[in-house]
Protein backbone atom coordinates (compact mmCIF):
# COMPACT_ATOMS: atom_id res chain seq x y z
CA UNK A 1 0.00 0.00 0.00
CA UNK A 2 1.65 3.20 -1.09
CA UNK A 3 1.31 6.35 0.93
CA UNK A 4 -0.19 8.16 -2.05
CA UNK A 5 -3.15 5.77 -2.09
CA UNK A 6 -5.12 8.40 -0.14
CA UNK A 7 -5.77 11.67 -1.92
CA UNK A 8 -8.02 14.44 -0.68
CA UNK A 9 -8.81 17.71 -2.40
CA UNK A 10 -10.93 20.70 -1.35
CA UNK A 11 -11.59 23.19 -4.14
CA UNK A 12 -13.92 25.94 -5.34
CA UNK A 13 -13.75 24.98 -9.00
CA UNK A 14 -16.38 22.78 -10.60
CA UNK A 15 -15.27 19.31 -11.61
CA UNK A 16 -16.37 16.59 -13.99
CA UNK A 17 -16.76 13.23 -12.21
CA UNK A 18 -16.20 11.38 -15.49
CA UNK A 19 -12.61 12.61 -15.54
CA UNK A 20 -11.76 11.45 -12.01
CA UNK A 21 -12.16 7.69 -12.17
CA UNK A 22 -9.20 7.32 -14.52
CA UNK A 23 -6.96 8.74 -11.77
CA UNK A 24 -7.61 5.68 -9.60
CA UNK A 25 -5.19 2.76 -9.92
CA UNK A 26 -6.30 -0.29 -11.81
CA UNK A 27 -7.58 -3.00 -9.50
CA UNK A 28 -10.14 -5.70 -8.98
CA UNK A 29 -12.96 -3.46 -7.82
CA UNK A 30 -13.57 0.26 -8.23
CA UNK A 31 -16.55 2.00 -6.61
CA UNK A 32 -17.23 5.70 -7.01
CA UNK A 33 -19.85 8.03 -5.54
CA UNK A 34 -20.90 11.45 -6.85
CA UNK A 35 -23.10 13.76 -4.81
CA UNK A 36 -24.96 16.49 -6.74
CA UNK A 37 -26.77 19.58 -5.44
CA UNK A 38 -30.54 18.97 -5.47
CA UNK A 39 -32.75 21.77 -6.82
CA UNK A 40 -35.28 21.39 -4.01
CA UNK A 41 -35.21 20.74 -0.27
CA UNK A 42 -37.78 20.46 2.51
CA UNK A 43 -37.59 24.25 2.78
CA UNK A 44 -38.33 24.91 -0.91
CA UNK A 45 -36.55 25.55 -4.18
CA UNK A 46 -32.76 25.62 -4.11
CA UNK A 47 -30.87 27.66 -6.70
CA UNK A 48 -27.41 27.15 -5.23
CA UNK A 49 -25.50 26.18 -2.11
CA UNK A 50 -22.83 28.19 -0.32
CA UNK A 51 -20.37 25.80 1.30
CA UNK A 52 -18.42 27.08 4.28
CA UNK A 53 -15.58 25.01 5.74
CA UNK A 54 -12.74 25.11 8.26
CA UNK A 55 -9.58 25.36 6.15
CA UNK A 56 -6.91 23.09 7.53
CA UNK A 57 -9.21 20.99 9.68
CA UNK A 58 -11.23 20.04 6.60
CA UNK A 59 -8.22 18.53 4.83
CA UNK A 60 -7.01 16.82 8.03
CA UNK A 61 -10.43 15.35 8.63
CA UNK A 62 -10.80 14.01 5.07
CA UNK A 63 -7.27 12.59 5.16
CA UNK A 64 -8.04 10.80 8.44
CA UNK A 65 -11.28 9.36 7.02
CA UNK A 66 -9.52 8.13 3.85
CA UNK A 67 -6.73 6.64 5.96
CA UNK A 68 -9.20 4.90 8.26
CA UNK A 69 -11.05 3.38 5.29
CA UNK A 70 -7.79 2.31 3.67
CA UNK A 71 -6.64 0.54 6.83
CA UNK A 72 -10.01 -1.05 7.56
CA UNK A 73 -10.62 -2.52 4.09
CA UNK A 74 -7.05 -2.84 2.74
CA UNK A 75 -7.79 -0.45 -0.11
CA UNK A 76 -5.43 0.20 -2.99
CA UNK A 77 -6.67 3.77 -3.15
CA UNK A 78 -9.17 6.15 -1.59
CA UNK A 79 -9.75 9.56 -3.18
CA UNK A 80 -12.06 12.29 -1.86
CA UNK A 81 -12.84 15.57 -3.64
CA UNK A 82 -15.19 18.14 -2.06
CA UNK A 83 -16.17 21.56 -3.35
CA UNK A 84 -16.54 24.72 -1.25
CA UNK A 85 -17.89 28.18 -2.03
CA UNK A 86 -20.90 28.67 -4.31
CA UNK A 87 -22.22 25.55 -6.04
CA UNK A 88 -25.18 25.74 -8.42
CA UNK A 89 -28.07 23.26 -8.31
CA UNK A 90 -27.28 20.25 -10.48
CA UNK A 91 -23.52 20.58 -10.07
CA UNK A 92 -21.41 17.92 -8.37
CA UNK A 93 -20.41 18.79 -4.80
CA UNK A 94 -18.53 15.68 -3.64
CA UNK A 95 -16.81 12.73 -5.29
CA UNK A 96 -15.38 9.60 -3.65
CA UNK A 97 -13.50 6.86 -5.48
CA UNK A 98 -12.07 3.71 -3.91
CA UNK A 99 -10.18 0.77 -5.32
CA UNK A 100 -9.92 -2.63 -3.61
CA UNK A 101 -9.25 -6.23 -4.59
CA UNK A 102 -12.91 -7.23 -4.28
CA UNK A 103 -16.28 -5.50 -4.57
CA UNK A 104 -17.37 -6.10 -0.95
CA UNK A 105 -14.52 -4.01 0.43
CA UNK A 106 -14.94 -1.34 -2.25
CA UNK A 107 -18.69 -0.88 -1.68
CA UNK A 108 -18.32 -0.81 2.10
CA UNK A 109 -15.37 1.58 2.09
CA UNK A 110 -17.06 4.06 -0.25
CA UNK A 111 -20.20 4.13 1.89
CA UNK A 112 -18.16 4.42 5.09
CA UNK A 113 -16.25 7.41 3.69
CA UNK A 114 -19.46 9.26 2.84
CA UNK A 115 -21.08 8.45 6.20
CA UNK A 116 -17.98 9.59 8.07
CA UNK A 117 -17.66 12.75 5.96
CA UNK A 118 -21.30 13.67 6.64
CA UNK A 119 -20.79 13.63 10.41
CA UNK A 120 -17.10 14.53 10.95
CA UNK A 121 -15.79 16.80 8.19
CA UNK A 122 -16.26 20.51 8.97
CA UNK A 123 -18.44 21.68 6.07
CA UNK A 124 -21.65 23.70 6.41
CA UNK A 125 -24.26 24.21 3.68
CA UNK A 126 -26.35 27.33 3.23
CA UNK A 127 -29.19 26.98 0.73
CA UNK A 128 -29.99 29.90 -1.53
CA UNK A 129 -33.58 29.92 -2.78
CA UNK A 130 -35.40 32.47 -4.93
CA UNK A 131 -35.53 35.10 -2.21
CA UNK A 132 -33.87 33.86 0.92
CA UNK A 133 -30.95 31.85 2.25
CA UNK A 134 -31.02 29.37 5.13
CA UNK A 135 -28.53 27.12 6.88
CA UNK A 136 -29.10 23.42 6.30
CA UNK A 137 -29.86 21.48 9.50
CA UNK A 138 -27.91 18.32 10.30
CA UNK A 139 -30.04 15.18 9.97
CA UNK A 140 -30.44 12.50 12.62
CA UNK A 141 -30.43 9.91 9.85
CA UNK A 142 -26.85 10.90 8.97
CA UNK A 143 -25.81 10.32 12.59
CA UNK A 144 -27.47 6.90 12.70
CA UNK A 145 -25.89 5.89 9.38
CA UNK A 146 -22.47 6.84 10.73
CA UNK A 147 -23.11 4.95 13.95
CA UNK A 148 -23.49 1.72 11.99
CA UNK A 149 -19.74 1.85 11.43
CA UNK A 150 -19.16 2.47 15.14
CA UNK A 151 -17.64 5.81 14.29
CA UNK A 152 -16.84 8.17 17.07
CA UNK A 153 -16.55 11.83 16.32
CA UNK A 154 -13.20 12.05 18.02
CA UNK A 155 -12.00 8.80 16.47
CA UNK A 156 -9.95 10.36 13.68
CA UNK A 157 -6.63 8.93 14.71
CA UNK A 158 -4.77 9.85 11.56
CA UNK A 159 -2.72 6.71 12.14
CA UNK A 160 -3.69 4.84 8.99
CA UNK A 161 -1.25 4.15 6.15
CA UNK A 162 -1.77 7.64 4.79
CA UNK A 163 -1.75 9.42 8.14
CA UNK B 1 0.58 33.28 25.11
CA UNK B 2 -2.94 33.45 23.77
CA UNK B 3 -5.81 31.16 22.82
CA UNK B 4 -7.27 31.55 19.35
CA UNK B 5 -11.01 30.90 19.21
CA UNK B 6 -12.86 30.46 15.92
CA UNK B 7 -16.58 30.27 15.11
CA UNK B 8 -18.21 28.92 11.97
CA UNK B 9 -21.46 28.97 9.98
CA UNK B 10 -24.66 29.84 11.85
CA UNK B 11 -22.77 30.34 15.11
CA UNK B 12 -20.38 32.83 13.45
CA UNK B 13 -23.39 34.80 12.21
CA UNK B 14 -25.19 34.70 15.58
CA UNK B 15 -22.12 36.03 17.38
CA UNK B 16 -21.06 38.37 14.57
CA UNK B 17 -17.59 37.04 15.33
CA UNK B 18 -15.27 34.91 13.26
CA UNK B 19 -12.18 34.79 15.43
CA UNK B 20 -11.09 35.93 18.90
CA UNK B 21 -7.70 36.05 20.60
CA UNK B 22 -7.93 35.57 24.37
CA UNK B 23 -5.21 35.58 27.02
CA UNK B 24 -4.73 32.03 28.28
CA UNK B 25 -5.68 32.63 31.93
CA UNK B 26 -5.23 29.86 34.53
CA UNK B 27 -8.98 29.09 34.72
CA UNK B 28 -9.29 28.47 30.97
CA UNK B 29 -7.88 24.98 31.18
CA UNK B 30 -10.61 23.00 29.39
CA UNK B 31 -12.94 23.51 26.44
CA UNK B 32 -15.90 23.61 28.87
CA UNK B 33 -14.24 26.36 30.93
CA UNK B 34 -13.60 28.40 27.81
CA UNK B 35 -17.20 27.93 26.69
CA UNK B 36 -18.49 29.21 30.05
CA UNK B 37 -16.19 32.23 29.89
CA UNK B 38 -17.40 33.05 26.37
CA UNK B 39 -21.07 32.66 27.41
CA UNK B 40 -20.49 35.34 30.06
CA UNK B 41 -19.64 37.93 27.39
CA UNK B 42 -23.33 38.87 26.95
CA UNK B 43 -26.85 37.62 26.26
CA UNK B 44 -26.21 36.78 22.58
CA UNK B 45 -23.15 34.76 23.54
CA UNK B 46 -24.99 32.94 26.31
CA UNK B 47 -27.90 32.11 24.03
CA UNK B 48 -25.76 30.93 21.12
CA UNK B 49 -23.37 28.85 23.22
CA UNK B 50 -26.04 27.04 25.25
CA UNK B 51 -26.94 25.00 22.13
CA UNK B 52 -26.13 21.45 23.22
CA UNK B 53 -25.59 20.32 19.63
CA UNK B 54 -22.54 22.53 19.06
CA UNK B 55 -19.33 20.72 18.20
CA UNK B 56 -15.89 21.72 19.45
CA UNK B 57 -12.40 21.27 18.06
CA UNK B 58 -8.97 21.82 19.57
CA UNK B 59 -6.06 22.26 17.17
CA UNK B 60 -8.32 21.12 14.33
CA UNK B 61 -9.38 17.80 15.87
CA UNK B 62 -12.87 17.23 17.29
CA UNK B 63 -12.82 17.63 21.07
CA UNK B 64 -14.94 17.03 24.18
CA UNK B 65 -15.87 19.45 26.99
CA UNK B 66 -13.12 17.97 29.17
CA UNK B 67 -10.40 18.32 26.51
CA UNK B 68 -7.56 20.28 28.15
CA UNK B 69 -6.33 23.59 26.73
CA UNK B 70 -2.87 25.12 26.76
CA UNK B 71 -1.41 28.40 25.58
CA UNK B 72 -1.22 28.67 21.82
CA UNK B 73 -4.12 26.28 21.16
CA UNK B 74 -6.66 26.96 18.44
CA UNK B 75 -10.20 26.19 19.63
CA UNK B 76 -13.27 26.17 17.40
CA UNK B 77 -17.01 26.02 18.06
CA UNK B 78 -19.46 25.18 15.29
CA UNK B 79 -22.88 23.66 14.53
CA UNK B 80 -23.24 20.01 13.47
CA UNK B 81 -21.62 19.57 10.07
CA UNK B 82 -23.65 19.32 6.85
CA UNK B 83 -21.21 18.52 4.05
CA UNK B 84 -21.43 15.86 1.37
Amino acid sequence: MSADGCQVQVQEAAFNPDQLQCLLPAGGAVVTFTGNVRDVSAAGAVHALQLEHYPGMTERSLQAIAAEATARWSLRAAHILHRVGRIEAGEAIVWVGVCADHRGEAFAACEFIMDALKTRAPFWKKEHGAQDARWVEARDSDISRAERWQLTRTGDTGLGPCG
Amino acid sequence: MMLKVRFFARLREQLACEVLELPCEPGLNTVAALRSALAARGPEWQHALEDQNLLMAVNQSLAEPATPLSAGDEVAFFPPVTGG
